[in-house]
């Protein structure tokens, strides 16, 4: 059981620096999931808490000790990687006992630490197959049998779930999440799905361009965006942007609609709207000429344009809608469902 | 392609018959001849059909004293070409792992410097260096052993080269994850390395085997020693010692004994050698 402290974490290739003055502190079996677009270096900061990378500036502690010059293997963690990287010439059982083997833990010791994860994952059938005879969903369990056999301090998944077919995915999504509750084990993990993200995280941490740009629980990330970036990148289908001016409590669209908030300042802002929030209202402020429906069944995302502009607005109603094509929709927005960001630094403005 | 046209199919059977009896005459030549005595030899036509004298001629090329006197029995020449050959395959297989792992999987300076250094050795056969490596073989004392007839052929860039390019293909996460389960380099090498380039190690085998077993020039050269004579050396020696007219049925058992232990490693890891030319899934 562990705490991890990452103080103003940097990581560098040569000149280019990737990841930017990262902080956090993971308490003790907490679970915390980092995402983010490609590239934008989730996978090199869990990397860096392995030990599998450099640390160029800063500090990883985990349990109040610093472990930047630890060799993997002496920090007390267990990765689970992305195509499992299981030795393909071992068995189930030797590929979850090669760790215990090399740390020099007792035959049967190993037998039995082996068998009780393989009864907690349902493996035990396949313990003397050879991955190459498994299916994918049961490597990934094999994979992190291999974690758990090892009953380290922290465990890290590095997009354990992006081979495996949707279904799989939502399957083995649950029994992650089931399985960490009940080992109790700090976890971190790096996915860039953000219904993963938010289904099975305590806290988020949303990077982007090698920058945290919030780090909170998942419906704080929902309702109360810290940026631009976050807002659009958590919640589907994503948040509605419409420029806007901000003055005296009041919005305007570029089309002229006006909306009330309670924000004092004034300026050019972005007004982010999520497309669950709004609500059908026939003398509502916004005006919606719609493009295209596409039906899913529990609900209805209409897809239009705001009346007048070109600007591309997305909303989603409950159930099956007909609605014909070309036809203009008025909607309403109550007051705690307008996010708004500064034009430039795409900072929200806090109401 | 399948194609039904009996025409075609009698053709394509014909080529291929030819094929394999231009291939397997004189081996089938060799074999004969192997089993008929001295006289019957040496009448025109040569026989086509085995004789009764295959054991004999066995037992008198592996144990007696091969054609003359001053020869050594061919059991230990085959003996000689055995340990060269083995020493060459066991040898550069060896050095070339090792050296593979180290252009992979460490991080030095003038790491590429090295592996070009390694390359270009491609361009530098034994043939081609003959004259410098025998003055250092002779310095170092080695004429007539069995380190001298191997230790100069040992170096090999292709299998460096080859061991290399399948240390690239396994995943890097691999040795991640072999890290993070604690294991060291060399348990690295020796837990997963050595047995994901099995097949490849097996196929090299192989092919280095008999590179081995066919070395002329170089034990030529080197050991004057008849002791130490390779069988490969011995059937041109034995074409050449003859005053009076050569024993064919000698020399063709000589050459059938010759011919065996090629056949033999590659019947044998055939399986392995297959897969290790093949096989890319790591």
């Amino acid at each position: 059981m562990a705490e991890i402290k990452l103080e103003n974490l940097t990581k560098s290739y040569g000149d280019t620096e990737v990841l930017h003055h990262i902080e956090g502190d993971i308490k003790d079996s907490e679970f915390v999931v980092i995402v983010g677009p490609s590239g934008c270096g989730k996978s090199t900061l869990l990397r860096m808490v392995a030990g599998l990378e450099i640390v160029t500036s800063g500090q990883i502690s985990i349990n109040g000790n610093v472990v930047n010059d630890l060799e993997p293997a002496d920090r007390d963690i267990a990765m689970v990687f992305q195509n499992y990287a299981l030795y393909p010439h071992m068995t189930v059982r030797d590929n979850m006992a090669y760790g215990l083997k090399i740390r020099k833990i007792p035959k049967d010791e190993i037998m039995r630490r082996v068998d009780e994860v393989a009864d907690i994952l349902e493996i035990r059938a396949y313990l003397d197959r050879k991955p190459r005879q498994l299916s994918g969903g049961q490597r990934q369990r094999v994979a992190m049998g291999r974690a758990i056999v090892r009953e380290p301090s922290v465990f890290l998944f590095d997009e354990p779930l992006s081979n495996l077919d949707a279904k799989l995915r939502v399957q083995m999504r649950l029994e992650i999440r089931k399985l960490q509750k009940r080992l109790g084990v700090t976890s971190i993990y790096v996915t860039h799905d953000q219904v993963e993200a938010m289904t099975l995280g305590d806290r988020l941490m949303v990077l982007n361009g090698g920058y945290v740009e919030q780090f909170d629980t998942p419906i704080e990330l929902y309702e109360r965006p810290a940026s631009l970036f976050v807002a659009g990148f958590i919640g589907s289908p994503a948040m509605n942007f419409v420029s806007a001016d901000l003055a005296n409590n009041v919005v305007t669209l570029a089309n002229g609609a006006k909306l009330e908030t309670g924000l004092k300042t004034s300026g050019k802002v972005t007004l982010g709207m999520r497309p669950e929030h709004m609500i059908p209202d026939e003398s509502g402020a916004i005006k919606i000429e719609v493009d295209m429906l596409e039906q899913l069944g529990a609900n209805t995302l209409v897809h239009g344009t705001l009346q007048g502009t070109d600007i591309p607005f997305v909303i989603s109603l409950d159930g099956i809608q007909t609605i014909e094509i070309g036809a203009t929709l008025s909607f309403h927005a109550p007051e705690n469902a307008l996010h708004l960001f500064n034009i430039e630094t795409g900072i929200r403005l806090n109401d | 392609m399948v194609e039904n046209r009996p025409f075609m199919t009698f053709i394509t059977h014909l080529v291929l018959i030819l094929g394999v009896m231009m291939i397997a005459l004189p081996i089938w030549i060799t074999l004969v001849a192997a089993s008929h005595d001295e006289i019957r030899m040496l009448q025109a036509p040569i026989p086509m059909l085995p004789g009764t004298h295959f054991i004999d001629n066995l037992k008198q090329t592996l144990f007696g004293a091969g054609l003359s006197g001053d020869q050594t029995p061919v059991w230990r020449m085959l003996f000689n070409s055995l340990a060269m050959a083995m020493m060459i395959s066991v040898g550069k297989i060896a050095i070339s792992l090792i050296s593979a792992f180290a252009i992979v999987y460490f991080k030095f300076p003038f790491r590429m410097g090295f592996f070009w250094m390694i390359f270009i050795t491609l361009m530098l056969p034994v043939e081609v260096r003959i004259l410098p490596t025998f003055e250092v073989v002779a310095n170092l004392g080695l004429l007539n052993s069995y380190w001298g007839l191997s230790i100069p052929l040992i170096a090999s860039a292709t299998a460096t080269f080859m061991f290399r390019q399948v240390f690239l293909t396994i995943p890097d996460e691999m040795l991640e994850s072999a890290r993070i389960d604690g294991a060291g380099p060399m348990r690295f090498f020796w837990d997963i390395l050595l047995p994901l380039s099995r097949t490849n190690i097996a196929a090299l085998f192989v092919i280095l085997f008999i590179y081995g077993w066919n070395q002329y020039l170089w034990p030529l050269l080197i050991t004057t020693d008849t002791d130490m004579t390779t069988i490969v050396m011995s059937i041109k020696q034995m074409l050449e010692s003859a005053e009076q007219s050569p024993k064919w049925n000698i020399i063709m058992m000589t050459a059938f004994l010759a011919m065996l232990p090629p056949i033999l490693v590659v019947v044998g890891m055939q399986k392995l050698f297959v897969q290790g030319l093949t096989e890319t899934d790591k």
